[in-house]
């Protein structure tokens, strides 16, 4: 159960981001977890929703997207995404494939609003 | 509304002192490896085994981590090689800022080769770079031979997969071959030893194994200095 850690990690850079953008609140970081990054995105969820109630940043959504190992055949050049762990290639049956994604643990980019009346709730928990 | 990418890692903190880690084991030759299982698989056991073979001049230390108390330290230090326990009070792995700062009093240039004993525990260590050179996942037969299926991203990135307690297979339903199999269906091509750290028995492809990854680690060093 190390999600904590990582939802504090994601906090910690929208926090720092956005010292940039003096006057805008952030309403959405999106972020890309691998299905071979070990990291369960409903407990990733869970705990971002947790640590951010009754903070500056309760109104911040969480997008997870999860992304599937792709290999890339080394004969073939031919590159899919492994279901049920099978990694040859489907085009030319090669077992000679590298992973070129499917780990990650990524911040992929942060939405930003300027302080209005639609973000008096975003305001008023600060 | 504005939307502005990020583009970089979750974790580029720890893997900003990860990187700083491994620049100085490569500058001092040190290989480092990241011992990962569940708990109770066998990693101290593996260690213990491991030191008590190696010659008492060799320039080994052990990083041990643990949640609670200073067992595994305790055990490993009886072989005399500098050890340290890490204990993380409740954190379910070890971060790179926690090998740094225990490395803090070490000289490295004294060194050949670090073991880092990681908390017991399948899925958090695994996202975490320590700087080391390889990871090694311990798996123990009465865990189950779907546990390179359950537990995916481990048995991923490690380089070896050390598969402990033979000596119970006469007592436990395990099908060696079916753990081999879902390992290499995880990642092909993973190499795999057989040990018993209670006999012995296996062991010396385990420390063959150390022993091509020491050599080829110091050449790698040699041709890039």
């Amino acid at each position: 159960m190390h999600e904590m850690g990582i939802a504090n990690s994601v906090l910690d850079a929208v926090r720092t981001e956005m010292g940039l953008y003096p006057g805008k609140y952030p309403c959405k970081v999106g972020v890309r977890v691998g299905e071979m990054a070990a990291i369960d995105p409903e407990a990733l969820r869970f705990c971002f929703e947790a640590m951010i109630q009754e903070t500056d940043l309760a109104l911040l959504e969480l997008a997870i997207e999860v992304c599937p190992r792709r290999h890339r055949c080394q004969v073939c050049e031919r590159e899919f995404i492994v279901r049920d762990y099978d990694c040859s290639c489907p085009q030319c049956s090669s077992l000679a494939t590298l992973c070129i994604s499917g780990d990650q643990l990524e911040l992929a980019y942060l939405e930003v609003e300027e302080y209005g009346p639609s973000s008096v709730g975003a305001k008023s928990t600060q | 509304m504005d939307r502005v990418p990020l583009e970089r890692k979750v974790l580029s903190e720890n893997d900003r002192i990860a990187a700083e880690l491994r620049a100085r084991f490569q500058e001092h030759g040190v290989l480092c490896l990241n011992l990962i299982s569940s708990p109770g698989s066998g990693k101290t056991s593996l260690l213990e085994r491991t030191l008590e073979t190696l010659p008492k001049h060799d320039r080994v230390a052990v990083l041990t981590g643990d949640i609670q108390t200073e067992n595994d330290a305790d055990r490993i230090k009886r072989f005399h090689f500098p050890v340290k326990q890490i204990t993380t009070g409740g954190t379910c792995h070890l971060d790179a800022r926690m090998i740094e700062r225990h490395l803090e009093d070490w000289k490295l240039e004294n060194l050949d080769l670090l073991f880092i004993e990681n908390v017991g525990n399948l899925v958090c260590p695994s996202s975490y770079d320590l700087g080391e050179a390889a990871k090694v996942v311990v798996l123990s037969v009465t865990e189950g031979e779907d546990k390179p299926l359950k537990y995916p991203s481990i048995f991923f990135k490690s380089d070896l997969m050390v598969l402990n307690k033979i000596d119970l297979l006469p007592y436990v339903p395990f099908d060696m071959n079916a753990a081999a199999e879902n390992a290499r269906k995880v990642h092909p091509g993973m190499e795999i030893v057989k040990v018993s750290c209670l006999t012995g028995g296996g062991l010396h492809e385990w420390m063959m194994w150390l022993e091509e990854r020491r050599r080829a680690h110091k050449a790698l060093v040699e041709t890039a200095s």
